[in-house]
């Protein structure tokens, strides 16, 4: 369909602007779909944040953790490995491995698309055009029919703890693993400070976390999270709550941090610290150059407005991922693109998902879906939660890992599944289910009445569901329900 | 304690309005049926009167604002009650509108909102498509949850924005409505695709979930009513309108680009829907020198009246005579219950040309009424028209509709039928012609006229008797009687 000639010329029909999970998702869609496809990124090869700087580094890391983590538990099985001895160089080797290998992997992908890869920056010229800043120096331009912005987001600092000390990083540079301090504050109890926090802390350092608001993980339901919280309270140093840092200072020899909050005693208030991990969520990267020349809007918080198909203002432009709104994730972003393309190309798409995941890989994992029983009770809505704990899941008792829970939030009339929660070992991977669940509409019956294998994790949302109807065969509990 | 008043039900179908402006301020006395604010819908302009009494503590909405039904306006004390007989002061009191007032020679009511007690709520989400009822499209209340893909915001008629504005002022709704629907992501997308809002299509399946055959379902008893207008949300018509993309006419020269107003909007969907009626235009003259003699004797009787005698008004008198004798003109065709709706009113719509726009007021019962009380009518549908303040009901009920464009010029033209009519007359200019009469060329007032019709309900014969009926009317009127 296409001729070759384009590949070389500067106009194509599709540009994407970001080359991560969004970004060359898009590409490599728009491409099998027959567009000819220009994908422009500072990096040298597609994979943004979720790649080189997130998603990636941080459970090649954690995979290495909870190694540590069971290793220590070890003895409780009779078996004893010692005390680990930690190659830095060769941890970070590995983590810069996997990185190279997926990267790699997915700009050899985009090659076989013939996808136009273009190492650079660009900047808008016009509705339909771009100019290029190459990181091999000049400028190119190229003329679209459509783009598809998806330049993503940056860690976000907040003024008072923005000094200029190498002691202190955010999670770029936590992941670079620079040393294994003896003692860091982890500033943020979302899921970075805790994954990066549960990283630092298995190789050896100690490590606090303060967080601003009454727990961790805002937004996550209370009981997911009080599973998780029991067992940093073990695999941490500490975790302040209801706290804020109000001043930093590299003294030379650590950071003096100046905390300000109820829940710490006096002499807790000033306390210092050999790193400092600055984990207070994310920004989006707007601020494109020449976007102003576009009727692109930029809403107040520095999201991109989108609609449905995720077009913004600007018929001509799309855009997805981080830089159109909340949540920011990687899976969000790739869904989008596939939307996104599939407008571009003049079909009726939208972004209408029921149900998009949260996965928190701390260890134990924390993940949910759909709405949360926190979320019906803000919405006043009446819903039902059926709750099953790991203790009586057998496959969690082989494992030693009986600190788990899943519960179903159920619609009490049409007993419809509306959101799932997990915490627990391998929690990650057993949202999956939900997600279908949710998205399919099923209800309680239809996971009671699908044979989940024995003995695995899974049998846990089976038998949530036959709690619902107080027919779970691991717990005796009086009927709730009847059927 | 403090009561509330909110926006009322507004007409069927009409569930936001855009505040143009507010009749009182804080600390007013509104006594119930006072007018409070003025709304703009999406084609009249309505002033809505307070249900309640008692004296304002707060006004919730401001000029420009979007509201919907049921969304607060004013909190009162309701303590403070007016004084029995003479309104609060009020701007309104020098308003030289009549409409409002018990002596008002206007035979239309202004259009009531107060009545939200006999109304029924609207609901958030109709469990059902209910085919039995139906007019027009109207952007629901969730709309920028439900349109797959509006590059415009059309619920505003104003600013080309990317629906998250909209979507952030109603994304409780929308996820609502959204998260209420049990149907797979393949079924959503399946009916996203076909343009069906799957909000309307009832679920068989366990917990109501809906299945690829209630889609299917769903537009086959769609496509059978005639039209796609019942389920879906006219944003996808206006999106259907807009899909193919426009070229970059900055290209060639500059350009102004202006946000559709809501009359053109709705013009927009309408005709987009109206011409998927299979039409077929019959052209014929009428010999009008006799009609034109007639207009000049009478003419100044009818003025003296309020009216004009117009070819217009004239032709509205005719064609109640011409639908009384083929009442088929004056049907609907309902495909879906196979059957042809034929009604016994004769309420006739006028295309009238406004500064704003194309609006079609309706004369009621012209069958029941003289050529003079039609002629003093239309005169002041045609000016209400213009000043924008007919109400919904003054648009709404006709079975046939006329446009005249003889006032500019034209010798025919083909009108789009204004659905769910099924046929409409079109006049041109009238132009002295040679006609060829007792063995020689005489000159003659002859009358364009112009019918298209919906095939579907009438036959072509058909079409050119009631044609030629009409045309016979204006040269004979006595033919009408025969």
């Amino acid at each position: 369909m296409r001729p070759a000639s384009d590949i070389m010329s500067n106009s194509v029909q599709l540009v994407v602007i970001g080359a991560g999970p969004g970004g060359y998702a898009a590409a490599y869609y728009a491409a099998d779909l027959g567009l000819s496809v220009a994908l422009v990124d500072p990096e040298a090869n597609p994979g943004g944040v979720c790649l080189y700087r997130g998603c990636i580094p941080s459970k090649a890391l954690l995979h290495v953790a909870k190694l540590i983590g069971e290793a220590k538990h070890a003895p409780a099985f009779g078996i004893s490995f010692g005390d680990p001895k930690i190659d830095l160089a060769k941890l970070r080797a590995f983590k810069d491995n996997v990185v190279q290998k997926l990267t790699s992997g997915v700009g050899q992908v985009g090659k076989m698309r013939k996808v136009r890869y273009i190492q650079g920056r660009a900047s808008f010229l016009s509705p339909t055009s771009l100019a290029i800043d190459l990181v091999a120096g000049g400028t190119e331009p190229l003329t679209f029919e459509h783009a598809i912005i998806a330049t993503g987001s940056r860690p976000a600092s907040v003024p008072a703890l923005s000094i200029d000390s190498p002691r202190v990083m955010d999670s770029t540079g936590a992941l670079d693993l620079p040393d294994i301090p003896k003692t860091m504050l982890v500033v943020g109890g979302g899921y970075i400070g805790l994954e990066l926090g549960s990283v630092y802390a298995a190789l050896g350092t100690k490590v606090t976390v303060v967080e601003m608001t009454a727990g961790l993980l805002p937004g996550a339901d209370r009981d997911l999270v009080a599973v998780l919280a029991r067992q940093m309270d073990k695999s941490l140093h500490k975790v302040v709550l209801n706290a804020k840092v109000v001043e930093m200072k590299d003294t030379g020899a650590g950071v003096q941090v100046r905390f300000d909050g109820q829940g710490l005693a006096d002499g807790d208030k000033s306390q210092a610290f050999d790193r400092v991990l600055v984990s207070v969520g994310r920004k989006p990267n707007s601020a494109i150059s020449g976007l102003d020349k576009t009727k692109v809007k930029v809403g107040p918080k520095g999201f991109i407005e989108v609609d449905l198909g995720r077009r913004t203002a600007e018929p001509t432009i799309l855009a997805i991922g981080d830089v159109t709104g909340e949540p920011m994730l990687a899976h969000k972003a790739s869904h989008e693109a596939r939307v996104a393309v599939e407008t571009a190309m003049g079909h009726t798409a939208a972004f209408e998902p029921q149900a998009i995941p949260a996965v928190v890989f701390t260890d134990p994992e924390v993940a949910w879906c759909g709405l949360t029983e926190s979320e019906a009770q803000q919405q006043g809505r009446k819903v039902e939660v059926a709750k099953f704990s790991w203790g009586a899941l057998s496959r969690a008792i082989t494992l030693d890992r009986p600190d788990g829970l899943t519960k179903l939030i159920i619609d009490p009339g049409t007993e419809r599944i509306l959101g799932v929660g997990l915490a627990g070992t391998g929690a990650g991977d057993l949202i999956a289910e939900g997600v279908l669940a949710v998205e399919m509409g099923a209800l309680a019956t239809d996971l009671k009445l699908s044979i989940h294998p024995h003995p695995t994790l899974s049998e846990s949302v089976m038998e949530a569901a036959e709690i619902f109807f107080g027919q779970s065969t691991h717990v005796y509990k009086p009927k709730r329900k009847s059927t | 304690m403090a009561t509330e008043f909110k926006i009322p039900e507004l007409g069927e179908n009409v569930e936001k309005g855009d505040v143009i402006r507010l009749l009182v301020k804080v600390g007013d006395v509104v006594r119930v049926d006072q007018p409070v604010v003025e709304l703009e819908t999406d084609k009249a302009t309505i002033e809505v009167p307070s249900s309640v009494s008692g004296k304002v503590l707060e006004i919730k909405v401001k000029p420009g604002q979007k509201v919907k039904v049921g969304q607060t306006v004013l909190v009162l004390d309701p303590v403070v009650q007016p004084a029995t007989g003479e309104p609060t002061p009020q701007r309104r009191s020098s308003d030289p509108n009549p409409q409002r007032r018990s002596t008002d020679p206007v035979p239309q009511a202004p259009p009531r909102a107060a009545e939200p007690a006999a109304a029924e709520p609207p609901a958030p989400k109709p469990p059902k498509p209910q085919p039995a009822t139906s007019t027009s499209t109207s952007t629901s209340t969730d709309a920028p949850a439900k349109a797959p893909a509006a590059v415009v915001d059309i619920t505003s008629g104003r600013a080309p924005v990317a629906a998250p504005a909209a979507a952030a002022a109603s994304s409780a709704a929308a996820s609502a409505s959204a998260s209420a629907v049990p149907a797979a992501p393949s079924v959503r997308r399946y009916a996203r695709e076909l343009g069906v809002d799957i909000a309307h299509v009832a679920g068989t399946g366990p917990g109501g979930r809906v299945n690829q055959e209630d889609v299917k379902e769903f537009v086959r008893a769609q496509s059978a009513s005639g039209s796609g207008r019942r389920g879906a949300p006219s944003t996808s018509t206006l999106t259907a309108l807009a899909a193919p993309p426009l070229p970059d006419f900055t290209k060639w020269g500059e350009i102004d680009v202006r946000p559709m107003s809501n009359i053109r909007r709705k013009t927009a969907e309408h005709l987009a829907q109206a011409w998927r009626a299979p039409h077929v235009t019959q052209n014929d003259k009428a010999d009008i020198t006799a009609l034109e003699d007639f207009r000049q004797t009478y003419g100044p009787r009818v003025e003296k009246a309020g009216g004009k005698l117009t070819i217009t008004a004239i032709v509205i008198k005719v064609l109640a005579a011409a639908l009384a004798k083929y009442p088929q003109f004056a049907s609907s065709v309902d495909v879906a219950a196979e059957s042809i709706v034929f009604k016994k009113y004769c309420h006739i719509g006028v295309a009238v040309d406004t500064p704003n726009g194309l609006l079609v007021p309706v004369i009621r019962d012209a069958n029941r009424k003289t050529m003079t009380q039609i002629a003093v009518e239309l005169a002041q549908l045609s000016q209400k028209a213009r000043d924008r303040k007919l109400s919904l009901e003054e648009m709404a009920g006709s079975v046939f509709s006329v446009t005249n464009l003889g006032g500019i010029g034209g010798t025919s033209f083909s009108p789009i039928i204004n659905t769910p009519e099924v046929a409409i007359l079109g006049i041109s200019r009238t132009s002295i012609e040679p006609v060829y009469k007792d063995g020689q060329f005489v000159p003659r007032h002859m009358l364009p006229l112009s019918l298209s019709y919906d095939h579907r309900a009438i036959d072509g014969a058909d079409a050119a008797r009631f044609l030629r009926f009409i045309a016979d009317g204006l040269e004979q009127p006595l033919t009408m009687v025969l």
